[in-house]
């Protein structure tokens, strides 16, 4: 290539930039905006009747981890905080690991089938995302609570004899997270199977591989980006769900997502609300993080 | 017994499908193959050479029969517990490791200690020329390097039979000469048992100890190069291995008289009626027509190939018979078209075969 010509490349591709600046400054405003105004609430002091009022402070930040005690003003460790937080990356990663655990097979199942049917089992995984998150949620309450369709179910069939308290527990919320984000699993990890090439199976047993060593060597190294995929696309909205903790988990299984949600209604302290969303921002970042290197590093020495 | 065939199939058949839509990729089909053989199995596509190899490999289990390794019956022991390696004819080298781990797979997965792993892969990448491409990811190659890849991958557990299919048939002309040479040159020096499979005759010709020529799921005859090439069974090894010409003749004491009526002598003929006979054409010579025991025939064309001049002729019945004369130093065969000759045939050289 000539001088002159790369030249002429690189105008045309300083062209291209130019012409993609609108989009850029509106995706500017739209993605960094709010952000920015959080990030400068979580610095005020809590207005009497929510809002905020424009003094600096950083008391939004130090409730996070820390309350100060009622009578003699010193701070001690939040342990209600840091129990929402515990449950909220408990329950995303059991979360996370049971859509896998589901989805894999499922994903397989899907891939392995004629093409001509394909299209018809993927049409079937997405018909949940038809139906408003909400009501699918609720019709979930009818399934698990104490008169609901498990237990009168296990009660028929004798499995029990007196009803199982599920609703308003970790469990039901955990159940409910499971059946909500499945496809979100499901459809990346199809994708992943779909391109892996089945000849590869042969080519391991043919190499004295059992079926387990088949897949722990050659299939799941294979299919990782989708596994990472589904994954991040399960565990990010688990972290901050909202919906599924409130109508399942009743007002006590609360997750970030509703304690934050706390701090603007009820709460009145949008400077609190504002540090825990950013606060599930860098836990969300950093799970990200550690998950993609370590997940790198197993297929560096594979 | 002295000595175990490496791989016996006995009577195997194998049926794809049920009812109206049942395929016989194999059937009935038996053979022996020694130790340490370069044996190829050669036919059309779709003749079931793949399924043979599957059924060795044991991707697949017959419908009926047996399959020996070393006279022990394997027919239904799991592919990742049989001696048996393939090489694939997409090669399905594994995208996700490098061209040291994809060769010491096999070893890993029998569990053999971290330093002969590496000797052997060392050992290998030295047989199929590879040192300088040990760390790079299969994705990273050319067609003749995954070639030599999948070759060495597939050698180093050191199998009693290694299986190929169409390993060549994705390489240029120019490779694919050069990796005929370099299998043979693997097989001799490993010892190992290759199973071959190719539908390139010159290919099952040049490389091969023995050859099993099969179409549609039948073994038709096995030989070495030279019986299948100047003693072929019937029709169809006969012109699927080489040119011929076929020609209809009567059997007599002493020979046979061809529909022409021209009398070709063949040793120790009996009278057995109708037969027919292959005649290959670089066993034919143009004499001139009045020459003793000369078939009369007329040039109807000259197809220039170099090497070789192609005669083709009719005789008087109007049969067509191609003759390959060695073309000389001048290019010019010195024959016209519509030229009245006489067709000589080396002694020997005519067969019977079955149609
Ligand atoms: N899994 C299968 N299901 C149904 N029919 C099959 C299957 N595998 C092979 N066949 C049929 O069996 C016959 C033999 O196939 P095979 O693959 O062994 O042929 P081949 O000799 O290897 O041909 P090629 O030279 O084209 O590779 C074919 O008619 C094929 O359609
Ligand atoms: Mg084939």
């Amino acid at each position: 290539m000539s001088a002159a010509e790369r030249d002429q490349d690189r105008a045309s591709s300083r062209n291209g930039w130019l012409l993609s600046t609108p989009a850029l400054i509106v995706l500017t405003l739209f993605a960094v905006g709010p952000l920015l105004i959080v990030a400068v609430y979580s610095f005020l002091t809590p207005g009497k009747y929510g809002n905020v009022e424009w003094a600096l402070s950083f008391e939004g930040w130090r409730s996070i981890l820390y309350t100060k005690d009622i009578f003699d003003d010193t701070y001690g460790l939040a342990d209600a905080n840091l129990t929402i937080f515990w449950r909220s990356l408990k329950l995303s990663m059991l979360t996370t690991l049971t859509t896998f655990a589901v989805g894999f097979p499922t994903a397989w199942f899907i891939a392995t089938r004629p093409p001509k049917a394909r299209p018809l089992w993927l049409f079937l995984i997405t018909i949940p995302f038809w139906t408003n998150l909400l009501i699918r949620t609720y019709a979930m309450n009818e399934v698990l609570r104490t008169e609901g369709l498990m237990n009168t179910v296990l009660m028929k069939l004798g499995a029990i004899s007196s009803p199982i308290q599920v609703m308003y527990t970790d469990t039901a919320v955990f159940i409910g997270m499971t059946y909500v984000y499945l496809p979100l699993m499901v459809l990346p990890l199809f994708a992943a199977i779909d391109r892996f090439d089945m000849r590869l199976l042969e080519a391991g047993y043919d190499l004295y591989a059992s079926r387990l060593q088949v897949l722990r060597r050659i299939i799941l190294p294979i299919v990782k980006p989708g596994i990472i995929a589904g994954s991040i696309l399960v565990f990010v909205p688990s972290l901050g769900a909202y919906v599924t903790p409130r109508v399942l988990g009743g007002g006590k299984q609360m997750m970030i997502g509703n304690f934050i949600d706390l701090q603007f209604g009820q709460g009145r302290n949008w400077p609190l609300g504002a540090s825990l969303s950013l606060t599930l921002l860098v836990i969300v970042t950093i799970a990200l993080l550690v998950y993609v290197k370590y997940a790198n590093k197993e297929s560096a020495h594979g | 017994m002295t000595q175990a065939n490496a791989i016996e199939a006995r009577n195997v058949i194998k049926a794809f499908g049920q009812g109206a839509s049942l395929v016989k990729a194999l059937d009935d089909v038996s053979v022996q193959i020694n130790q340490g053989e370069f044996f190829t199995l050669l036919g059309p596509s779709g003749c079931g050479k793949t399924t043979l190899l599957r059924l060795i490999a044991g991707f697949e289990m017959p419908t009926d029969g047996l399959i020996l390794l070393e006279g022990a019956d394997i027919t239904y022991l799991p592919p990742n517990k049989r001696p048996v390696n393939t090489v694939f004819q997409s090669y399905a080298l594994f995208p996700h490791l490098t061209v040291a781990q994809n060769i010491g797979f096999g070893l890993q997965m029998q569990g053999r200690p971290k330093a002969e792993v590496d000797k052997t892969v060392a050992e290998m990448l030295a047989l199929v020329k590879l040192e300088a491409l040990a760390s790079r990811k299969t994705s990273q190659l050319s067609g003749g390097q995954q070639q030599r890849v999948a070759l060495a991958r597939a050698l180093a557990p050191k199998p009693k039979v290694l299986l190929l299919d169409e390993p060549l048939s994705a390489l240029d002309l120019k490779l694919r000469k050069e990796m005929q040479v370099e299998l043979k040159r693997l097989q001799l020096e490993t010892g190992i048992t290759f199973i071959f499979v190719t539908h390139d005759q010159e290919e099952a010709l040049t490389m091969s100890d023995r050859i099993g020529v099969m179409s549609a799921g039948k073994l038709q005859q096995v030989g070495t190069p030279k019986e299948i090439y100047t003693r072929p069974v019937n029709r169809f090894v006969a012109s699927f291995i080489g040119e011929t010409n076929f020609l209809t003749a009567e059997t007599e004491a002493g020979g046979a008289r061809l529909a022409s009526g021209d009398f070709i002598a063949i040793a120790g003929m009996a009278a057995a009626g109708q037969v027919t006979l292959t005649l290959r054409p670089e066993q034919l010579s143009i004499v001139d027509p009045a020459a003793a025991g000369a078939i009369a025939a007329t040039v109807t064309s000259l197809v220039y190939f170099g090497t070789d001049t192609h005669v083709n002729m009719t005789l008087r019945d109007g049969s067509e018979v191609i003759a390959r004369l060695q073309s000389p130093a001048s290019g010019d065969a010195g024959l016209l078209a519509g030229q009245a000759v006489g067709i000589a045939i080396s002694p020997g050289a005519a067969q019977i075969v079955e149609d």
